[in-house]
């Protein structure tokens, strides 16, 4: 008993030591360059100790929105076509296939991106291939199993009672499905929205082989960009010192932007009166 | 009734298209990567920065890793929902967990990788090294083991505990002879998705077991993941063939991994009802 009570700590601990490691080899920096300059500053020059992130928080917020617009309406329709309109020979393959989809390594998404999705987009779009476009592309597909997942289990979990009523006052199923099922399964489609964003924001891997890393800001989709997570794998290698801090510095405004992400999620999976 | 043919059109739509990503996905990767795979390459030394030879030392670096990550994060796990499904009712402690659990769900692999990095590279000493690695590992698998199993703890009937309560069973009795050996194949489940997790992780490996391509000895040698060797031949462009290979095996182990965890779910919901 005692021993389990010491294991069900485990998760607390490490959330909080995750927490305090971070912030501490991070929070300095963040706090003598001053959080306005180090947040909004557009200069990323560790050779000039010019430690800005506002084109990375650019990066990150143009990749993230792009992987949503790709992400959230598959990942909405996989859940809606398994749960209402999947003939029965193909559910048991298609469920299997979207987990599979969530286990491939980020690494072999990036790649697959890089030799297929980049020389297409330099071709066919123009710009140098390397593109909001592509982290966007191969960010939807990834966090389109986190979203279908969610949702899958909000629509399984709408009473039936509902589904039939509907059908039984002669809606037809169309209807039935976006005026009863997705109404009643609004905050768990929603936290699988959030959580796939969670899942965007923090991809590292996928997203640096595709990005092309260039420190500007985009301004179009083919433009190349360098997110917060890009920035930290790319440099850690070789940083040192204040630089070293400045990347920790990155990580404790990824963790604070990720933690609000699923502090929310969370909230809404629980519906306001707390109860699940 | 056309907004149904057109709703039915656009769902079956989305998911030939998913299904199609995938298959595309891996099919690139097996066509290119199989013809390079044989035994020699699986159990070759790489030689020259892994532009010839094979492999071997990033397959063992990769089991060694995961098998850390699970037999630390295993017992915890599953002992955590032991804790949450069996001994405890609602109570501040337990929402602290389930906070804690959840959240720690939702970080991103870079962060362990700070973490771990900070941590147990630096601060505990330990070096780029296969403890380091594995232990980071098992802190991010943690949470897939505990969500798993407690679900399939708390999907035991009641009445498997009641009999044994009745036969004059103790808690520890019912926990350990009846509800863990029903719960095991949920339990299963969620430990070799920690396995799959574990294998294909590079973000969270890279900064703690390090990158050299040397075979690992002892659990305070570096060791060389095959996902971060495949990141590094392919980032460097260091040989596209040996980074396919590469690819070609570690996407089979991790679909070999997570298909047999999805069939043990199946089975184990398809007992209950």
């Amino acid at each position: 008993m005692a021993a389990l009570r010491l294991a069900a700590l485990s998760t607390l601990l490490a959330l909080v030591l995750i927490a305090i490691f971070i912030l501490a080899e991070g929070l300095p920096l963040i706090l003598h360059e001053g959080p306005a300059r180090f947040i909004l500053g557009r200069r990323w020059a560790p050779g000039d100790g010019d430690y800005g992130i506002g084109n990375l928080l650019a990066g990150t917020a143009w990749v993230t929105a792009g992987a949503l617009l790709i992400g959230v309406p598959l990942g909405l329709s996989i859940a809606v076509f398994l749960c209402e309109v999947a003939p029965p020979p193909l559910a048991p393959f298609l469920k299997p296939a979207v987990e599979l989809l969530a286990a491939i390594p980020s690494v072999v998404y990036g790649f697959v991106g890089l030799v297929t999705l980049v020389p297409l987009i330099r071709t066919h779009l123009g710009g140098p291939g390397f593109s909001v476009l592509a982290c966007s592309l191969v960010l939807g597909v990834m966090i389109l199993p986190t979203i279908a997942s969610v949702t899958y289990d909000s629509l399984r979990a709408v009473p039936s009672a509902y589904r039939e009523g509907s059908l039984a006052l002669g809606a037809a199923r169309w209807q039935t499905i976006t005026r009863v099922l997705i109404p009643a399964a609004r905050p768990g489609i929603l936290a699988g929205i959030i959580l796939g964003t969670g899942r965007a924001l923090g991809e590292t891997m996928a997203v640096l082989m595709v990005a092309g890393n260039a420190l500007r800001a985009p301004t179009s989709p083919l433009d190349p960009v360098r997110t917060l997570t890009g920035n930290i794998a790319l440099e850690m290698g070789y940083a040192a010192g204040e630089h070293r801090q400045a990347l920790f510095a990155t990580g404790v405004v990824l963790f604070l932007v990720i933690f609000s992400v699923n502090v929310v999620a969370r909230a809404l999976v629980r519906g306001p009166s707390g109860a699940r | 009734m056309r907004g149904d043919r057109l709703a039915a059109v656009l769902l079956w739509g989305a998911a030939l298209l998913t299904l199609g990503v995938l298959l595309a996905l891996v099919g690139h990767v097996l066509a290119r990567g199989l013809p390079v795979v044989d035994r020699e390459f699986l159990m070759a030394r790489p030689s020259s920065m892994g532009r010839a030879g094979g492999i071997f030392p990033t397959v063992v670096g990769t089991v060694a890793l995961a098998a850390l990550a699970v037999a630390v994060a295993a017992p915890l796990g599953v002992g955590t929902a032991i804790y949450l499904a069996e001994y405890t009712r609602r109570g501040r402690l337990v929402e602290m967990i389930r906070f804690a659990t959840d959240s720690l769900a939702g970080v991103p692999s870079i962060l362990f990788g700070l973490f771990g990095f900070l941590l147990f590279v630096v601060r505990l000493g330990l070096g780029w090294s296969v403890l380091s690695g594995g232990l980071t590992l098992a802190v991010m698998i943690l949470p897939t083991i505990i969500r798993t199993a407690e679900e399939a703890i708390r999907a035991v009937p009641e009445s498997y505990r009641e009999v044994s309560y009745a036969l004059g069973g103790t808690t520890g009795q019912t926990v350990v002879r009846v509800v863990l050996p029903s719960a095991l194949p949920g339990i299963l489940t969620g430990i070799l998705l920690g396995v799959g997790r574990s294998a294909g992780e590079t973000a969270a490996v890279i900064f703690t077991a390090g990158t050299a391509l040397r075979l690992p000895r002892s659990l305070l040698d570096p060791a060389r993941s095959m996902s971060v060797h495949f990141f590094i031949l392919a980032r460097e462009g260091i040989s596209p063939d040996n980074a396919y290979g590469t690819a070609a095996v570690l996407v089979l182990a991790i679909t070999a991994v997570n298909l047999t965890a999805y069939w043990l779910l199946q089975r184990f919901q398809a007992r209950r009802h």
